[in-house]
């Protein structure tokens, strides 16, 4: 049986340092890419339309809305997610930190938060409140008012 | 019989904060969500949806749709099994199951902008949407009736044809009104006759979303044996199980509902949408799995909303700030099909207060809109922004204290709710007490900015809480860890916050417990997370089978001390008798010879709960030129009963708190002339994100619940409520002009400081 998917695009990129090399129809989203041809489902859907951030993951060292990127752009470049942010040391601070704070309730805003607030705390070691709060804004979170997510990127900063 | 219970004060492991045994996959990514179901063959849906709020369904052709590659079914109302009126319990309120059929795929008619009217399954999803499209379907469009208003006046269309209206009693044809119910003692007009005070206000709002991050999504299998597994986003896998077997039209016994996380449901994922499609469109694509994920704008168009209306308040006073009278008629939105929460809303309204006289008249209205769900206290919000608005206004007219005047007037143990219901033991005088004494209070707010004005409001509110059905089995394992299974939805740590209730009767270290939430099939009836019922009632069925389960340990050490089971004593993790002792995780490797692992379960059935009281004060500062407002400082006061993880009931209540503020700041259902939601995305549904918010205060004051042997009230829903009028009343500190209609936003504050 065909599909009525346009024609597939060959793309080499590194996902959480591992190289996949990939034949992505033309129409799909990284977002798509990472969850129905990797099957890193971490990285989740909230809105498909660049709002909620849920499916925050960062190219190149840049967050973005993987449900606004094709994925097709990402050939030769690095994308990371919440499931690159651990190490076989242990958690990440802000996995940390997040656990500790209470930082999350129903944890599907989670992955992206984690992932922006790692962009963040990457370039910016020790960010106030109003920094901290401006970054994080592209991210929707309806269960915890944020109040315990700011204090968990709080902790997890230097 | 209602026990009641005698509470402990020295806890070993309730009221710790410990880390919830989901985090780790909730941090790491490892959760399965709904939406990321995968199974063998999986295949995709989609559904097309009505463009028109108010239509009839002349034709719809699918060859199109049919003859493209890659789709395997197509589905309308046809294919659907035809239902009675049946009515089954979704764990918090009552689905009607041949109009739920019609909400979830439109049969003749279309009730709302969104409806669905038809569904595919394909290959892929990009397919399915592509076969979705093309469906044709002809209308004949009806004109659209957008508020309660327009749906109660003489002339209008009807939008549920056949129904009957039960209007006080008596049975009403040719009506969008539903239900018109009234709750009422004393004499309330010789009351209002004999006060000094009396303001009447009628006050009205939007609806609103419930905004949950994740989409509704559902998997299902149909196959060749008939028995049906579902996999879906939902606060309460029993409800789905019921709802999903009665629309399709088979017993439940043949339905298996498999537990997956949840990303937020707050009352909008206990009504069923998708599942019962996924499982006829698996049915008509030979048994394969069928997944279906709703995308954003239909969530917003087709899925929760509370409902909006119109609440018509009129309350009296003495000169000395006694309240002598209060009247409500409440008018909410049902949405499509009737069923608002406004039976809820009159229970709450007068529940923050003792009166002698009151009378509270309901109307469920239809409108051309999504079916209104539950959300957060469903209707306390509401009723809590009409009533505590004209408080504030009898306060400021009679020169009271705006605490001491709630104090005064507050309502406690043996008051009568509005519908009669006697309260048992509850905390609203603590919370006045403790936010008379609050830093918060007691702090002057502070000058604001050239351009900008400060005001400080003050509002409570009441919510019920839910009792109910719950199940918790408990296995010892031969390592001395604990196995537990228990049926509620986990959405914020609950899996924590019922093991704790059963270490704290075992003496087992919370770190020991191993917390899993079974399918239907696998575990006792529980209802919906739902009600702020979850910690305490499926707590209490933990804490039962912890007790079962020590009991069932004593007779396996009678057998191997050789004595009485009557001879053996339970202190804190710890077996004596006659001498000997032994810790009950080291009893754990020695009763093979006894049988093997101790289990233990418990089902609960609670009619009542511990009711819930909020007092929040807000401090919030207007721009002069724009509109726009912050809120600078917030505090939310609440009797919790017990916290049993002080930490997440926290969360609870500041995440309460920002819902409530969205809704009386910014959220609401922008309504086009059409009947169309205008802002069905997150860009201009606006909901509060982290620049826009402060930290939000707490301070959980705890007044024993005597229904719980630990004290525990519900604590998730009360929240929400007092934000509306306390942020409302704040701004009009601000600008010194009322506002009467949700939500204050920029221009409407705007609008009223240019009406000088």
């Amino acid at each position: 049986m065909t599909t009525n998917s346009p024609s597939k695009v060959h793309i080499t990129t590194t996902i959480n340092g591992q190289q996949h090399e990939l034949l992505v129809p033309g129409y799909m989203s990284l977002l798509d890419t990472l969850r129905e041809l990797i099957g890193l489902t971490g990285t989740k859907e909230g809105c498909l339309d660049g709002n909620c951030g849920a499916c925050t993951v960062s190219v190149d060292g840049r967050i973005v809305d993987s449900c606004l990127v094709l994925g097709a752009e990402v050939d030769g470049k690095e994308v990371d997610t919440v499931e690159g942010m651990a190490s076989p040391d242990g958690l990440h601070p802000l996995q940390q930190a997040f656990l500790e704070e209470a930082a999350l309730q129903c944890g599907i805003c989670t992955p992206g938060f984690l992932v922006a607030a790692k962009g963040l705390l990457d370039n910016e070691p020790s960010p106030s409140e109003d920094r901290i709060r401006h970054w994080l804004a592209g991210n929707l979170c309806r269960c915890t008012g944020y109040d315990k997510i700011v204090r968990a990127v709080q902790k997890a900063s230097s | 019989m209602v026990a009641t219970y005698e509470t402990k004060n020295d806890y070993k492991v309730v009221g710790n904060t410990p880390i919830r045994h989901d985090g780790l996959d909730k941090v790491t990514g490892r959760a399965v969500y709904g939406g990321d179901v995968k199974a063998p063959g999986l295949i995709w849906g989609e559904v097309l949806r009505s463009p028109h709020a108010h239509a009839r369904i002349k034709k719809i052709d699918t060859s199109t749709a049919e003859a493209m590659d890659g789709v395997f079914a197509v589905l309308t109302h046809s294919d659907f099994p035809t239902v009675d009126e049946r009515e089954v319990s979704t764990g918090e309120d009552v689905v009607n199951l041949k109009r739920d059929q019609s909400n979830i795929m439109a049969n003749k008619k279309v009730h709302y902008k969104g409806h669905v009217v038809a569904a595919v399954a394909a290959v892929d999803r990009n397919t399915a949407q592509q076969a979705a499209n093309v469906i044709k379907v002809e209308y004949e469009v009806l004109s659209p009736i957008s508020n309660v208003d327009d749906a109660m006046a003489d002339d209008a269309p009807i939008i549920l044809e056949g129904l009957v209206g039960d209007h006080l009693g008596e049975e009403v044809e040719n009506t969008n009104v539903a239900t018109i119910f009234r709750h009422e003692f004393g004499d309330v007009d010789n009351a209002f006759a004999n006060s000094d005070i009396v303001i009447e206000r009628t006050v009205s709002m939007s609806m609103i979303h419930q905004g949950y991050i994740e989409p509704h999504n559902a998997t299902a299998i149909w196959a060749e044996d008939g028995n049906v597994t579902v996999w879906s986003s939902t606060q309460g896998s029993f409800g789905v199980r019921a709802q999903t077997a009665g629309m399709i039209g088979v017993p439940e016994s043949k339905v298996r509902v498999n537990y997956v996380e949840i990303g937020g449901g707050f009352g909008g994922k206990t009504k069923v949408y998708l599942a019962p499609v996924a499982a006829l469109l698996s049915r008509k694509s030979g048994g394969r799995p069928v997944k279906l994920i709703m995308d954003r704008s239909s969530i917003f168009e087709a899925t929760g909303p509370a409902p909006g209306g119109k609440i018509r308040m009129k309350i009296g006073a003495t000169k000395d700030g006694k309240i002598t009278a209060a009247d409500t008629d409440i008018m909410l939105e049902s949405g499509g099909y009737p069923g608002s929460a406004v039976g809820a809303a009159g229970l709450c309204v007068f529940a923050c207060y003792n009166l002698p006289a009151s009378k509270i008249t309901g109307y469920d209205v239809l409108v051309n809109k999504p079916k209104s769900a539950a959300y957060r206290a469903p209707g306390s919000p509401q009723a809590s922004f009409a009533i505590e608005t004209v408080i504030d206004e009898i306060c400021e007219k009679g020169g009271f204290d705006k605490i001491q005047f709630r104090l005064e007037n507050a309502a406690k143990e043996g008051t009568r709710r509005g519908d009669g219901v006697q309260f048992i033991r509850v905390g609203l005088e603590e919370c006045l007490e403790s936010a008379k004494e609050s830093d918060h209070w007691k702090s002057p707010i502070g000058d604001a900015p050239e351009g900008k004005a400060r005001g400080r409001g003050v509002a409570s509110a009441y919510w019920m809480n839910g009792g109910g059905k719950s199940t918790c089995d408990l296995m010892l394992q031969d390592d001395g860890t604990v196995m537990m299974n228990e049926g509620s939805a986990d959405i914020g740590g609950t899996r924590t916050s019922i093991a704790m209730q059963a270490a704290e009767v075992l003496g087992i270290p919370i770190e020991d417990f191993h917390p899993s939430i079974p399918d239907t099939d696998s575990i006792g009836f529980t209802g919906v997370t739902g009600g702020s019922r979850t910690t305490y009632a499926t707590g209490l069925a933990a804490y039962n089978a912890a007790h079962k389960l020590v009991d069932e340990l004593k007779g396996r050490l009678a057998d191997l001390w050789e004595t009485e089971t009557a001879n053996i004593k339970f202190n804190e993790g710890t077996f004596t008798a006659n001498g000997d002792s032994i810790g009950i995780q080291e009893l754990a490797g020695k009763l093979d010879p006894t049988g093997g692992s101790a289990t233990a379960t418990a089902s609960v059935n609670l009619a009542e709960a511990g009711n819930a009281y909020g007092v929040h004060i807000c401090d919030l500062e207007v721009d002069l030129a724009t509109g726009k407002t912050d809120v600078i400082r917030y505090t939310a006061i609440q009797d919790v009963g017990k916290a049993v993880h002080p930490q997440y009931a926290e969360g609870q209540i500041q995440g309460g708190v920002v819902q409530g503020l969205g809704w009386a700041l910014n959220e609401e259902y922008f309504i086009t002339d059409d009947g169309a939601m205008a802002n069905r995305s997150f860009l201009d549904y606006r909901m509060p994100t982290s620049l826009d918010m402060p930290m939000i205060d707490t301070i959980m004051v705890e007044v024993p619940n005597p229904l719980h042997p630990y004290g525990v009230r519900g604590v998730g829903e009360v929240p929400i409520s007092p934000p509306l009028s306390a942020a409302a009343q704040a701004i009009k500190e601000a600008t010194g002009k009322s506002y009467y209609e949700l939500p204050v936003k920029p221009g409407r504050i705007l609008e009223a400081l240019n009406n000088d």
